[in-house]
């Protein structure tokens, strides 16, 4: 990963992230996006939240799911903005980090 | 049952713009609400249902209540609020829960505790319900149970450890007024000692039995303030481990609330009989027949009703609402409250200090001062009860 020395440090790529209690990552037809529901309320994602959560599963690495996302959409160094939004998708309690 | 009118799914600033909100199409009712019965075993002085809910009709049977999900989820609905009265009374809410979340909700439990024993808690846990609020009424005993006429504070208490025990995030919510409103801290202590997640403490909104008891509940300025600022002050010492939401009370606000994002817009409430409504207490309103899911299909009173198509967009709105600048952003506030204030719904929320009807909130407020300045001998509260409804405004 040549942009493994931008990672956030709070962000270890070897820890796998996970939904957090309470919170369901579905597709709505009727909205056309994915959305993030938990109690009593809703986000809806754009295109790139909603490729990142959805490999959110407790079973990949961070550092699988920057792998995955620059194969699927042919990119590079995404290490960066995937470890950032993950950073403020766990202090939202959206994603828990599972060692 | 004595939840506040909970606020329409919204976004947070992780997400778009909620649609319709702007726009003049109809968008979906992303909330659906069942209120499954009005039956409960409390007796909340600021319980919202109508004062006259002994004379409403026969509740949906379950294979009606299954159907209504089928065909909301069809449109669109995605956020199920199950409510009521107390929606542990009917013994069908394991069932409604199971299909509700086979067809894709997220399910809400709204409700006081009682009759949520463990067997039970295991059988929603199975169906598959994603979240339960909790209420309670005040920090003691003695004022819980006061305050809904019973005696089930400990019994909460239990429900609450119950909760915790499911692994369920801890969400409690507490009704604020008069009354209870100077025990915050003492309320927010005991959420922390329950390990609560989430608190909401939601000022009282006027509506049915609180309406009724309004003169005794309306706490005054400087009781809120107050409140405020120890929630404040809680909040920095708690940090994240504990979310609170203050709901202001709207009498202190200047400008209206948004009710339910508009009515029509996103929220839908199923009354325990059927009736389908834009807002859990629009069935006050005069002058509209709000259809039934008994004889009519959801798509068609969402979208082609009368009643739900009556207070979308802006021609029923007067002034100053109608010529507003800010007529996009509160949709002249809540119809309901116009209605029992000022007798007509299409007038401007008299909450909004551009109303000419705003004296209406301010001398509730004044009497409201007065009253705490020099306590003095009330009409008695009268407590949620088939019986004592039959005066409807009081």
């Amino acid at each position: 990963m040549s942009s493994g020395d931008r990672v956030k440090e709070s962000i270890d790529a070897a820890k796998r992230p996970a939904m957090g209690a309470g919170f369901r990552l579905q597709w709505e037809p009727a909205q056309q996006t994915h959305v993030l529901l938990y109690p009593e309320g809703m986000v809806q994602l754009n295109q790139s939240a909603a490729a990142i959560l959805t490999r959110c599963d407790g079973a990949r690495t961070v550092a699988d799911i920057v792998a995955d996302l620059e194969r699927t959409y042919e990119m590079t160094g995404l290490m960066p903005d995937v470890c950032t939004f993950i950073a403020v998708a766990v202090q939202r309690t959206w994603l828990e980090l599972i060692p | 049952m004595s939840e506040p009118i909970p606020v329409p799914a919204s976004p947070q600033d992780g997400g778009r713009a909620q649609p319709g909100i702007g726009s003049e199409r109809t968008g979906p009712p992303l909330w659906l609400l069942l209120e499954l019965t009005y039956r409960c075993p409390l007796h909340c002085v600021f319980c919202y249902n109508p004062t006259d809910f002994g004379n409403v009709g026969r509740e949906l049977e379950t294979a009606e209540w299954l159907r209504v999900l089928e065909e909301a989820r069809a449109l669109g609905a995605v956020q199920l609020g199950l409510s009521g009265g107390e929606p542990l009374v009917r013994d069908d809410l394991e069932t409604i829960v199971a299909a509700a979340r086979r067809l894709g909700f997220y399910t809400n439990l709204i409700t006081s505790g009682v009759g949520l024993t463990e067997p039970r808690l295991q059988a929603l846990r199975d169906a598959g319900l994603d979240h339960i609020q909790l209420s309670f009424q005040d920090s003691t005993r003695r004022m819980n149970d006061f305050l809904s006429s019973t005696r089930t504070f400990e019994l909460k208490s239990r429900v609450a450890a119950l909760i915790k025990k499911y692994r369920y995030p801890m969400v409690l919510n507490v009704v604020l007024h008069r009354l209870n409103i100077d025990h915050v801290e003492d309320i927010l202590c005991m959420a922390e000692r329950m390990g609560a997640e989430y608190v909401e403490l939601a000022n009282t909104q006027y509506y049915g039995w609180a309406w009724r008891n309004r003169e005794q509940l309306l706490p005054s300025r400087a009781q809120v303030r107050r409140a405020e600022e120890v929630t404040a002050r809680f909040r920095e010492r708690v940090g994240a481990r504990m979310r609170i939401f203050f709901v202001v009370p709207d009498y202190f606000e200047t400008r209206p609330k948004p009710c339910m994002n508009g009515l029509g817009r996103v929220f839908l409430s199923i009354a325990p009989d059927g009736v389908a409504l834009p807002c859990q207490a629009a069935r006050m309103l005069p002058g509209l027949t709000f259809p039934s899911v008994r004889e009519a299909s959801v798509r068609s009173i969402w979208y082609d009703s009368p009643a739900f198509n009556h207070y979308r967009g802006e021609d029923w709105m007067k002034e100053p609402c109608r010529s507003c600048p800010e007529r996009g952003r509160d949709f002249g506030g809540c119809r309901c409250q116009a209605y029992l204030l000022t007798g007509d719904p299409a007038n401007t929320d008299p909450v909004c200090e551009l109303s000419p009807q705003h004296h209406l909130v301010t001398a509730a407020v004044a009497r409201a001062e007065q009253h705490a300045a020099k306590p003095s001998s009330e009409q008695p509260l009268v407590f949620r009860d088939y019986r004592a409804g039959e005066d409807k405004r009081a």
